[in-house]
This record gives structure tokens, C-alpha cells and sequence, in this order.
């Protein structure tokens, strides 16, 4: 008997609860222990990672909404048959929007210029490089920018979840063409505005300006590649797991091949712009640029950076270069699991050798706000899957996706 | 190559091909080959060919690419002629890589596409026997081998009857220039239906 539509299981929900308990509980000690702290390092600890892992996963899940709307804008039908997966997953995105505001808010507001160098004004005053990007780089144009951002996505996403409602209805040829149309309209205004927030300004914002003296053009795309990578990986995750629990009646094995074809290709595409900033920066060689590697590739995060690359190219690339690994729920799991850890890990030397330098640690309060985000994602998407039939039935294009082959 | 002797069936649809294939496999005749005016989805399936190793020798040829382009840069560079170029490391993998990737698909490329015109038996001077001209055009022309006991007028019929339009026997040499390749097909399974 296929179901139509999701049932949050007992073991789903037991699961959410201890990933939701230990990690709060991490986070209730990380306050106790290291925010309130009196020692400035475990300070900086504690807001380091939490601006790490806020915007990765608000990154990762708002992924699913630029799947959505590329796929909508491309007329790709082949994706309708789980359409409902990413789209339970980006109704994540206004909680993690929220979360993460709260670390923006804590960060500008407490001046955490540990985290943000170019929140110090004496400093900046006397420092030339830093004066010149003040018209960026300024409390007020962070805040305001990042909360239009964040609402801007939220609303959009909401708009295309109650759109995808209207599938489940029966609909005449003129209500359906009006819907593709809007359908259209809305993912274009959320592409647009994903390529001025996402694909630009704000991993220069939230992430590049850690460290503020130093600039890569190539670092919007490399973050973007890195979260849209990890979202590819997350929704395959969810597809597996409800394939495995009897649901998606309509997915086969040509699904899941192709969302393995997104991961092993941006796997690829991620390598390509890693390799493409550092390579620039190793030949030419300026000071002020190999700054950025010195510690990375030479200093305290030498195991890491090199773990980076094997987990997010060497591994990906040889797990999913074959047909069947694609095709298997097992080895596509493996490997959607190390995607993730991968650019989680990724994140971790983006954000830590600007604030921590040589002192970083990898330890309980880490992979306490990992367990805490992963259990928020298994609560929030399980709530969302379970509000709306798994199939938008009426949808024009299901039937492209239920003969799709690859 | 050698001379044999084919039955040739050909059909006007997709539709009546898929049906027809499973039916002449379940009666145990030797499907040589279908050819179609276009890739058909399925039909691999529908006639029980085993996976194509292309990608597998396309493998083997990138990392073919990939170990020459590294060694021979390497010997360069280190061994033979070591010149400092801006301060760099005389084994600059990075200043490589391009070289490297470039090698790589250079030597998968070229080789998969020989290999494929092996596997296809296609080479200059080599002449293909065309079993229906509008193969390339709009019919489905499915290729019959004849064994030592086929009964070629029984197998016409038959042919006819799973819906070909027109059947006929053409005598064609069809074989290896060079080694054999041997297709692998499955036996028919009633679960094999596309």
C-alpha cells in the first residue's frame, strides 16, 4: 500500500528528539561555558561557530529554492515526481533565516570585532584598506541588507509553496497555463534576487569579511557551489529515506540518478572554483592575497585543508563516477552524507582562521551545533512534508516526470 | 568477416517494435540487431544487451591521459631541464593541473571514440551492409541471425505476425576485422518487458 501522504514515524520522531537534545543541550552548555565566558578566545569560539553553521545551513536549505527555481524556469519536468521534497525543505529557510539573524544581531550589535575586524571604528580609521570599504563593509548596510535578504527569501519561497498547492486541485487548460506562468514569474524574481544575494553580495558580507583585508571574486560562486552541492545532497538524503518508508511511489531509480548526476557534477563545478582561486592567488603570488592560504595551506588548518578536498572532489568524484552508484540508495546516501559533512567542514576553514588563527578547535561545541542543525532540519522539513499530499497530482508536468529516463 | 544469412523484419512504430522484440526473444531466435532512426529509450533493455563497457575503457584512457601528462611534466620539470620560473617549486603541481585536465579528457575523448568505432566495426574502407535504406529515415528494422536449423520461411511468418511490415532475407557478411567482441545476451525473462 503506497502512501500518499507523510506520517512523521515513531523512530523519525525519536530520532529528531535525541539529534534536538544533545544538541541543545551542546548549545545550552556552549552559552553557559563559552558565550558567557570571561575568556576572549572561548568567545570568539562560540560566535565563530554559530556564524558558521547558520549560514551554512540557512545556505544549504535555501539551496532547495534555487532547484526549484531553475527547474521551474528551465520547464523541467522530470523533478515533479519528489518536487515536493525541495520544496518541504526551503520551508525551512524562514527559521534558519531567523536563527541566523539572531548571530548577525549578536555579532553587530555586541561588536564582535573578533569576527568582523571592520567592526573596530578606531581601527578602521587608521587603516587605509579597511576606510576604502566602508561604504560596504558598515554595520547598518549589513543589517539592512541581510534583513531584506533573508525576508525577500522567505516571501518568495512561500509564494512558490502556495503556488505548488494549486496542483493538487484539478485545473481546465486555461487555469493551468496561467499557473505554469505564474509558476514562471515568481522563480525568475527569486533567481534574480539569487544571483544579487547568493552568487554576490552576501557571502562577501557574511562570510569573506572575516577577512576583511583580503578579497576573492571567485568566493560568492565557491560558496554558492558548496551550499547548492550539500542541497542537492540533502534532498537526496529525504528522497532515499522516503522511498525507503514506502513513499514516492513515482520515483524510480532514473530520479535519483539524476540528483546523483547534480551531486557528482557540482562536486566537479566546486573543485573547479577552489582550484581556480587558489590556483590565481598561488601564481601570482602577492602578498596580500597568499595571506589568505599561508594559514590554511602552510599553518594550524594544513589537515583540514587537505581533508577539504578529498572529501568534497576525490571522494564524490570516484564514488559517483559509475552508473549504478547513481542508481543505489546506498551508496548514494554514503555519499550524500559526506557531501554534507564535506561542506560543513568547508564552511569550518572559510569562517575559523580569520577569528580563531592557530588556536582553533574541533571539538564538543562543533559537532554539538552540527547534531542541533540537523536535528532542526529532521523537525522542520519532516513538519513540512507531512502538511501536503507527496504528489502534486494536477501538476501539468507529472507526467513528464513519471516516464522520465535517463 | 563471414557470410550469413539474416531474416529482416521491419516496423512502422515504437509501439509494435517493443512487443515484437520480446516476442521473437521469447521464441528463442537471436536478435543480430535492431536498428532505428533514432535512440530509442528502453530498447537496450527490451533486448536484454548487457551494460556497454565504453565507460569503463573511457576510464582507463583518462587515467591513461592523467599519468602521462603528470610523469612527463614531472621528468621535465625535475629531471631533464629544471628551470626557475617566478621562484616556483621546481614540482609546481598547481601551474599543472590545466595540462593535466586537458590530457585527461584529450586522451578519454579520443579513445572512446575509437574504441566505439571498433566496437561498431566502423573503419575507412570498411564497407557496412545496410539491411533497409529508411533504417536511417522512419522504419525500425529489426535483424534476425539465421543458425544451422533456423527455418527461415517459419521465421518470416512469425515475423509477420508480431506485426512487421515487411519482411524479407538478405544474405550479408557481418563479423570481426579484428578479434572478436562478443555481445552478451540475457535470456528472456517475462519481467524484462519494457
Amino acid at each position: 500500500m503506497i502512501k500518499q501522504q507523510f506520517e512523521i514515524s515513531a523512530g523519525y520522531k525519536k530520532w529528531t528528539n535525541i539529534l534536538l537534545g544533545v544538541g541543545g543541550l551542546a548549545f545550552v552548555l556552549g552559552v553557559v561555558f563559552l558565550g558567557m565566558s570571561k575568556d576572549e578566545l572561548a568567545q570568539t569560539r562560540f560566535w565563530s561557530v554559530l556564524l558558521q553553521n547558520s549560514t551554512f545551513f540557512l545556505l544549504v536549505v535555501n539551496a532547495s529554492m534555487f532547484f526549484i527555481g531553475v527547474t521551474t524556469l528551465a520547464m523541467g519536468g522530470w523533478q515533479m515526481a519528489f518536487r515536493r521534497v525541495p520544496e518541504a525543505i526551503s520551508s525551512v529557510v524562514p527559521v534558519f533565516s531567523v536563527l541566523a539573524l539572531l548571530v548577525f544581531v549578536g555579532l553587530i550589535f555586541g561588536n564582535r570585532h573578533d569576527i568582523y575586524h571592520w567592526l573596530d571604528k578606531e581601527h578602521v580609521a587608521h587603516d587605509p584598506i579597511l576606510k576604502g570599504k566602508t561604504a560596504f563593509l558598515n554595520p547598518t548596510f549589513f543589517m539592512v541588507w541581510t534583513v531584506v535578504t533573508l525576508s525577500l527569501w522567505s516571501f518568495v519561497g512561500a509564494k512558490m509553496r502556495k503556488l505548488s498547492s494549486q496542483a493538487d486541485e484539478n485545473m481546465d487548460q486555461e487555469t493551468s497555463k496561467k499557473f505554469i506562468w505564474n509558476n514562471t514569474v515568481w522563480a525568475a524574481v527569486f533567481i534574480v534576487f539569487f544571483a544579487l544575494t547568493v552568487a554576490s553580495t552576501i557571502p562577501w558580507l557574511w562570510l569573506m569579511s572575516i577577512d576583511a583585508h583580503w578579497y576573492s571574486t571567485m568566493y560568492s560562486w565557491y560558496t554558492f557551489a558548496s551550499t547548492f552541492v550539500a542541497g542537492m545532497s540533502l534532498v537526496a538524503l529525504f528522497v532515499v529515506y522516503l522511498k525507503n518508508q514506502d513513499y514516492l511511489e513515482y520515483v524510480t531509480e532514473e530520479h535519483l540518478h539524476d540528483l546523483g548526476k547534480f551531486m557528482f557534477a557540482f562536486s566537479v563545478f566546486w573543485t573547479y572554483l577552489w582550484y581556480s582561486q587558489f590556483m590565481l592567488i598561488w601564481y601570482a603570488n602577492i602578498p596580500e592575497e597568499t595571506i589568505y592560504f599561508k594559514p590554511r595551506l602552510q599553518g594550524a588548518y594544513r589537515g583540514i585543508f587537505f581533508l577539504n578536498l578529498i572529501i568534497n572532489f576525490v571522494l564524490p568524484f570516484l564514488l559517483l563516477m559509475k552508473r549504478g552508484s547513481k542508481r543505489n540508495y546506498t551508496s548514494m546516501t554514503f555519499v550524500a552524507v559526506l557531501i554534507i559533512l564535506g561542506h560543513w567542514v568547508d564552511f569550518y576553514q572559510m569562517v575559523m582562521p580569520g577569528t580563531m588563527h592557530e588556536h582553533y578547535s574541533l571539538g564538543w561545541f562543533e559537532f554539538g551545533m552540527l547534531i542541533f542543525y540537523a536535528g532542526l532540519i529532521m523537525y522542520f522539513v519532516g513538519r513540512g512534508l507531512s502538511k501536503k499530499p507527496l504528489l502534486a497530482v494536477h501538476h501539468p508536468f507529472v507526467k513528464e516526470s513519471l516516464i522520465h529516463h535517463t | 568477416m563471414a557470410l550469413k544469412k539474416f531474416v529482416v523484419g521491419c516496423f512502422e512504430d515504437e509501439k509494435v517494435l517493443f512487443p515484437a522484440v520480446a516476442k521473437v526473444r521469447k521464441a528463442g531466435y537471436k536478435i543480430h540487431d535492431v536498428y532505428t532512426p533514432f535512440p530509442v529509450h528502453g530498447l537496450d533493455k527490451a533486448m536484454g544487451l548487457r551494460d556497454t563497457s565504453l565507460h569503463t575503457a573511457g576510464f582507463l584512457f583518462g587515467l591513461i591521459g592523467t599519468t602521462t601528462a603528470v610523469t612527463f611534466m614531472t621528468w621535465v620539470f625535475t629531471k631533464d631541464w629544471p628551470v626557475n620560473i617566478g621562484g616556483k617549486p621546481n614540482f609546481a603541481l598547481p601551474a599543472w593541473i590545466p595540462i593535466t585536465f586537458e590530457m585527461t579528457v584529450l586522451c578519454a575523448a579520443v579513445g572512446m571514440v575509437l574504441s566505439f568505432l571498433y566496437i561498431c566495426q566502423l573503419a575507412p574502407f570498411v564497407k557496412r551492409h545496410h539491411f533497409h535504406a529508411r533504417a536511417t529515415d522512419d522504419l525500425f528494422v529489426m535483424v534476425i541471425e539465421c543458425g544451422d536449423k533456423t527455418n527461415e520461411k517459419e521465421l518470416s511468418s512469425f515475423l509477420s505476425s508480431t506485426g512487421a511490415t515487411e519482411v524479407n532475407t538478405q544474405v550479408a557478411e557481418e563479423g570481426w576485422w579484428i578479434g572478436r567482441y562478443d555481445k552478451e545476451q540475457e535470456l528472456y525473462k517475462e519481467t524484462n518487458i519494457a
